[in-house]
């Protein structure tokens, strides 16, 4: 496979062809926020928080969708990425019913360290204080809607990744909710295999197991690369959670 | 059918319609539809009926005349008199007194001697207000076909990319694309199968441009993605039109019957080896879906969300096949095109901007309804002239075009050219077609409010910027308009529009801020007007949320 060289933030990197800007950075310890991209899922695009910027492209481009060319010249980082990271997070905030200190997910929480990681130290944006449902039919797992941020994970890894495809998004705009199959409640679903896939890639504490209490609820994802090497390699790695 | 068959046809219908002493047509588009054109027909052909007229008098649905404002309309093709706000008696008189003795009914009389009919350049719309919508015969008569024709018979499929390239035709869905350019990268674009797909989503609010020429003239929407799929090599074309427009569908419908039957469409057309089908497929009536990739996605079957590009629907389409999407407008150019050639086209309209452009007038002008106009045209002799201005003398404030991804563009700009490039200068766009016209009674603040609940409403939620960033500009609007808002709400505003446009996934969020960022660029005064003068804290509803760990 060809090579490719290209300058992110004025040094140069050299990258396979067909690899993700966010590959690149990733392999090469330059941070890039994300939120809905998950190393074995497809990518969506969806958050927007990987946003660089590219010499000759008037708009900015997610670097999780975008693959490298030959010669381009990236920025990962600047006054307005920064900025507009920041407001993408203080949206999120404001979205939903994010309160951490009674959260099962505290102290392991995406969104949390995305807030850290962007340097978000106040919401300007009033709060929407959404009225959100909480599920709590299925005999493993809770789904609270007040606490989820949209990022369709759960609803990849459980059609791509795990093949039944009990989640989905429903509604418009501010109403957007994940649903369990037709919007009926998980534990009557006919699909759902019980595997906790959904729970594990969850950057937030929407779902959780049940039984836990606050800050308990950690979130292992390294199952999802064990299963990607062993159906594409056929070699059985053990990871460790990072 | 062979080439010749369908010159016979032609003529064969042009002597029909020569040997009827009258052809009385009704607007059967959608305004005159909407008050009373059903009963007028009824009214017309009754009449014909009762004086024994059948023979040398047809009466016949066509496309829409125009004028909607002023109907149902009525014409006597015979000596070209346009009739306006016809009823049921007008329409008995119509026969009785026009039809039998030759007197024409004065009152009703409409004076096409005037700049709302003679300012216009029709292209798109030439069969609209002509012939009968649903009869493929007439289409035929009005050469119809002649361009699919001579694509199939004296064209190359290069040929084909050059000519509509060299006409220098832009697609009408908004961002105005070149169209040559589009096709040469799918025709050169690998992919088992390649698709041709015809966006009829028609989505902004008060447009009805596409729908008319779905409506009235169907047959040239289907000829033009058929030598679409001739020049980029495809062999199957989808029409995803919205399921708001049941008689644009059904026309359709009918239409691509008869054409299959004509053998204009199916396989091996005009007895060449090109083979080529078109299906509708009907939209919930989401205003994402007409965006491109939201628009495949729903044709597949799934949400109808969009997706980041590159790749693009060239590359990259339906089912991740090479596709060709353009708009309704856009297709109904390319058959004239051909038939006539690029030097032609290429003659009307600005340096970049060629031929004509659709527009829906509507708001505070005299003459609402359907034109058609020359690119370039003064801004001025489109709401003056063609419009005839604000009614009762009020002042002319502004004109909206784009809808709610559009800009207002203010008194002291009406000399525009009205092209891609010049609208864009001011920070609109030509958009799909929309002109709404606002006088001095209209408050700007309302008119942006209007448009961000719009796109509020409409966005997918798929990218945090445009489900989070439009609910939160509404809502700083909404306290503007109330005047609980103070000068640091004005500095969120304006940010947070520059980061919804600069961050947002697809054009809906892209532009929803354009009609804010223009009216804030125009009438800024406006915004103002409404701050609270001193911070007026009124203490935002807290809760604590530990961000930092
Ligand atoms: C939110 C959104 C809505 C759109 N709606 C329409 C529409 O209703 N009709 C249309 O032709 N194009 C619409 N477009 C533009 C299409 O994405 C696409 O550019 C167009 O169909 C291409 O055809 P053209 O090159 O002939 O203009 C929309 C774009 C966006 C972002
Ligand atoms: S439930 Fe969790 S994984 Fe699913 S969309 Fe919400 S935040 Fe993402
Ligand atoms: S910009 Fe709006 S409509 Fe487009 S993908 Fe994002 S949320 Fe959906
Ligand atoms: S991580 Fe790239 S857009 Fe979400």
């Amino acid at each position: 496979m060809a090579v490719k060289t290209l300058t992110i933030n004025g040094e140069q990197y050299s990258a396979q062809e067909g690899e993700s800007v966010l590959s690149v950075c990733r392999q090469n310890k330059i941070p890039i926020p994300t939120l809905c991209h998950l190393e074995g899922l497809s990518t969506v695009g969806a958050c927007r928080l990987c946003l660089v910027q590219i010499e000759g492209i008037p708009k900015l481009l997610p670097a999780c969708t975008t693959k490298v060319e030959e010669g381009m010249v990236i920025t990962t980082s600047n006054q307005k990425l920064d900025k507009y990271r920041r407001m993408i997070v203080a949206l999120l905030a404001s979205e939903g019913n994010h309160v951490c200190a009674v959260c099962v997910a505290n102290n392991h929480c995406e969104l949390q360290d995305l807030a850290y990681e962007v340097g978000l130290v106040r919401v300007r944006y009033p709060y929407l204080f959404p009225k959100k449902s909480l599920d709590a039919t299925h005999k493993e797992y809770v789904m609270d809607h007040n606490r989820c941020v949209l990022c369709t994970r759960c609803v990849r890894v459980c059609d791509e990744v795990e093949g039944a495809h009990v989640w989905d998004v429903a509604g418009r705009g501010i109403d957007c909710e994940i649903v369990t199959g037709l919007d009926y409640s998980w534990g009557s679903s006919q699909t759902c295999t019980e595997c906790g896939k959904c729970v594990m890639v969850c950057p937030t504490g929407a779902l959780f197991e049940k039984g836990v209490t606050v800050s308990e609820m950690e979130k292992k994802k390294d199952f999802l690369k064990y299963i990607i090497t062993a159906r594409q390699k056929r070699e059985w790695v053990a990871f460790t959670n990072e | 059918m062979t080439l010749e068959d369908l010159q016979d046809l032609a003529e064969q219908e042009r002597e029909r319609q020569d040997q009827k002493k009258h052809r009385v047509l009704f607007c059967s588009a959608a305004g005159c539809a909407s008050c009373g054109a059903d009963k007028v027909s009824a009214a017309l052909k009754a009449k014909v009926k009762e004086h024994a007229l059948d023979k040398e008098c047809e009466v016949i649905g066509t496309g829409c005349m125009g004028l909607c404002g002023e109907g149902p309309l009525v014409k006597v093709q015979s000596d070209d008199t346009m009739y306006r706000n016809v009823d049921v008696r007008t329409a008995e008189k119509i026969v009785e007194s026009h039809i039998v003795n030759g007197k024409k009914v004065d009152a009703h009389v409409c004076d096409t001697n005037v700049p709302f009919f003679t300012s216009q350049t029709r292209i798109v719309l030439e069969n609209c207000g002509r012939t009968n919508s649903e009869s493929i015969d007439e289409y035929v008569a009005a050469e119809g076909y002649a361009g699919l024709a001579k694509a199939l018979t004296e064209m190359q499929p290069a040929d084909v990319i050059e000519e509509v390239r060299k006409s220098g035709l832009r697609g009408r869905g908004g961002a105005g694309y070149s169209t040559g350019l589009k096709w040469g990268i799918v025709r050169k674009a690998h992919g088992e199968q390649k698709y041709v797909v015809c966006n009829a989503d028609e989505g902004d609010p008060g447009a009805f441009m596409d729908r008319s020429v779905l409506e009235g003239d169907p047959h040239r929407v289907l000829e033009g993605m058929a030598i679409a799929g001739y020049a980029v090599g495809a062999q199957q074309g989808y029409i995803y039109c919205r399921a708001e427009y049941p008689l644009a569908i059904e026309r359709l419908k009918l239409a691509i019957k008869q054409a299959e039957k004509a053998g204009l469409l199916g396989n091996r057309i005009l007895e060449s080896q090109f083979n080529f089908r078109i299906d509708i497929r009907i939209g919930a009536g989401a205003f994402v879906c007409g965006e491109e990739t939201a628009l495949l996605a729903s044709i597949e079957g799934k949400r109808g969300n969009p997706r980041p590009r590159p790749p693009f629907p060239s590359e990259k389409g339906l089912w991740g096949m090479p596709t060709v999407i353009n708009n309704v407008e856009t297709y109904a150019n390319v058959a004239p095109i051909i038939r006539k050639g690029s030097d032609w086209f290429a003659g009307i309209g600005t340096e970049k901007s060629k031929g004509t452009k659709v527009f829906a007038l509507a708001g505070n002008i005299r003459n609402t309804g359907l034109i058609e106009v020359p690119m370039g045209i003064p801004l001025r002799t489109i709401i003056f002239d063609i419009g005839g201005g604000t009614p009762d003398g009020t002042e002319f404030k502004a004109a909206q075009t784009g809808g709610p991804s559009g800009g207002c563009i203010p008194a002291d700009q009406l000399d525009l050219p009205v092209d891609y490039e010049s609208l864009m200068k001011v920070g609109s766009i030509m958009g799909s077609g929309g002109l709404i016209v606002m006088d001095s009674t209209s408050r700007m603040v309302e008119v942006a409010k209007f448009f961000m609940q719009f796109c509020m409403d409409e966005s997918c939620g798929k990218c945090i910027p445009c489900r989070v960033g439009t609910r939160h500009i509404y809502g700083l609007l909404d306290k503007i308009s109330k005047k609980k808002a103070t000068q640091d709400d004005m500095v969120l505003l304006e940010e947070l529009c520059m980061m919804v446009k600069e961050t947002s996934l697809c054009g809906l969020g892209q532009s929803a801020p354009n009609p804010v960022l223009s009216t804030l660029r125009f009438f800024r005064h406006e915004y103002e007007q409404l701050l609270q003068p001193v911070e007026t804290f009124e203490g935002e509803p807290g809760i604590v949320v530990d961000f930092e760990k």
